[in-house]
């Protein structure tokens, strides 16, 4: 049994990141960064294996990131820091796994960041249809807007993520229950979209290579725990923002799917830049293609605000451990953000949207968090290990434990195959990326690190030690 | 309509992009590196929450 005594908090003459936030600004930031994955990404399963391919994916990848919630929400509810898997990697692995994990994290967000930003500037140029338009100067905008926004303040960042975030799911369902979902025939086909002769059209391989793109339903979620320093109650505010952001995210999915693939065969969903905004067209009325249309800016819009927020905290965090130089844990006295991260990571943003294609920054982005998702499962499987329950405070505890874990652990493994039968070069590559700098922070970095001060939760020792 | 919205956000870009280099050497000139890298992980946990088993 624990109680919690709070007293006035005293910071002396500090700079700390601000405690503004709330339940629905992580649900912000959290659905903010993966909606897009509704609007462009998620679809391209259907071109591995099929529609119902697809939608397996969907609820097997639900299934994935439903435990990838429940066991960061109840980490990330006892290890309440900027950073998030990171902070817990720290923690309850060691610092290597830390070190590697602040890279996933910053690897996913950035090159999610840069796909959003193409996508966005690819869909108005697509939408004007003008010869010599070209994506960069919106993709520059974006990017640059966005990093301002993320400078000026983490309250005001994450209000806007919301407002947009709303409007972008709203659409998603304005759709649905404009096709009239309940009747067949009317307006949707899926018994002659969808038929036993070309459900899976590859057979059950098909839906394994399916899983390399099923992962952006919800590619993201996890990167609510970035907010931890700045939410006013991590205990409480973390597990409900989380949880009801994979809620909301399951049904979006579901109304997605459901919809496309009865407007659309797999052949033609499968291959489609923007499968909502298509499904908008399709249904004949302006009204709804514009909505659509708007809709799929926002959703990109939002994913690339929460992505520069959430990276510029794990590089932050990095700074503060000196795992990286402490110049870029530096927070601006004004506005109490990591400005120097801010700007660091800015340019690097901007240099991949100019050079790398949308298929290349996706992939890199997927494997980058499916590491991290990976490393999840066998990090709860240590902190119940050594910190059994009863032993510290938990702001939640996720049932069925060590069911998740291990299911968690064991998709984990297929989404790596189905990435190595799509982009098994990537995978190695980024591999060895991992592997040497390991080698360069054991060997050279790690010296620069102050040993005891990276440990910093008021725990007590782990059973074992 | 479209080529004028393209040179408005490189316009908007470069205004932004000048505005956060300029903000940011301001703070870097008034304020010392010490006050502004003094940021600690986990400072509110552990002086506002004690932990009773």
């Amino acid at each position: 049994m624990t109680t919690t005594v709070l007293e006035p908090a005293i910071h002396g003459d500090r700079v700390s990141l601000l405690r503004v936030l709330g339940p629905a600004h992580v649900w912000a930031l959290g659905v903010g960064i993966v909606l897009v994955g509704e609007f462009t990404g998620w679809n391209f399963s259907a071109d591995k294996g099929g529609a119902l391919a697809a939608l397996i994916v969907c609820w097997i990848v639900g299934l994935l990131y439903t435990s990838v919630a429940m066991i960061d929400s109840e980490v990330t509810s006892t290890v309440a820091a900027a950073g998030g898997q990171y902070a817990q990697a720290k923690h309850i692995v060691g610092p290597l796994m830390a070190f590697n994990v602040a890279l996933f994290l910053v690897f996913a967000y950035t090159m999610l960041e840069v796909s959003d930003a193409i996508l966005l500037g690819d869909t108005i140029v697509a939408k004007a249809g003008v010869e010599g338009l070209t994506h960069n100067s919106f993709i520059a905008a974006t990017i640059v807007v966005l990093a301002w926004l993320n400078y000026r303040g983490v309250l005001m960042t994450l209000n806007v993520n919301f407002v947009i975030t709303a409007i972008a799911y709203i659409s998603i369902v304005i759709l649905f229950f404009s096709v009239s979902p309940w009747t067949q025939g009317a307006v949707l086909k899926l018994n002659e979209l969808v038929t036993p002769g070309n459900a899976l059209p590859y057979g059950w391989i098909g839906v394994i290579a399916a899983f390399q793109f099923g992962i952006w339903y919800y590619l993201g979620i996890e990167g609510t725990t970035q907010a931890a320093e700045e939410v006013r109650s991590p205990a409480r505010s973390l597990p409900y923002g989380t949880m009801a952001g994979m809620i909301t995210l399951l049904i979006a999915a579901a109304m997605t799917w459901y919809v496309c693939a009865s407007l659309m065969p797999w052949e033609y969903l499968g291959i489609t830049y923007y499968p909502l905004w298509d499904a908008g067209k399709l249904t004949g009325s302006p009204l709804l293609e514009n909505l659509l249309f708007i809709a799929t800016l926002l959703a990109a819009l939002a994913s690339a605000n929460g992505c520069i927020n959430d990276a510029a905290r794990a590089w932050f965090s990095l700074g503060r451990d000196r795992y990286l130089p402490s110049w870029f844990s530096a927070v601006h006295p004004k506005y109490r953000t990591p400005y120097r991260s801010i700007l660091f990571l800015l340019p690097i943003a901007l240099a991949f949207a100019f050079i790398a294609d949308l298929n290349q920054a996706i992939t890199f982005s997927i494997l980058s968090g499916v590491l991290q998702y990976t490393f999840m499962s066998i990090n709860i499987m240590m902190f119940r290990k050594k910190w059994p329950l009863g032993t510290i405070r938990r702001g939640y505890t996720h049932p069925f434990h060590p069911l998740p874990a291990i299911v968690l652990f064991c998709l984990c493994v297929v989404t790596f195959f189905a990435i190595f039968l799509g982009f098994g070069s990537q995978l190695i590559a980024m591999t060895i990326f991992y592997f040497l700098i390991s080698l360069w922070f054991h060997f050279y970095r790690y010296k620069f690190v102050r040993r005891g001060d990276q440990f910093t939760m008021p725990w007590p020792k782990p059973q074992g030690y | 309509m479209w080529i004028s919205l393209s040179y408005a956000c490189w316009g908007i870009s470069i205004v932004l992009a000048l505005w956060m280099l300029y903000d940011w050497f301001k703070v870097d000139t008034t304020y010392a590196e010490d006050v502004l890298t003094s940021s600690r992980e986990g400072e509110l946990e552990a002086v506002s929450e004690k932990h009773r088993i």
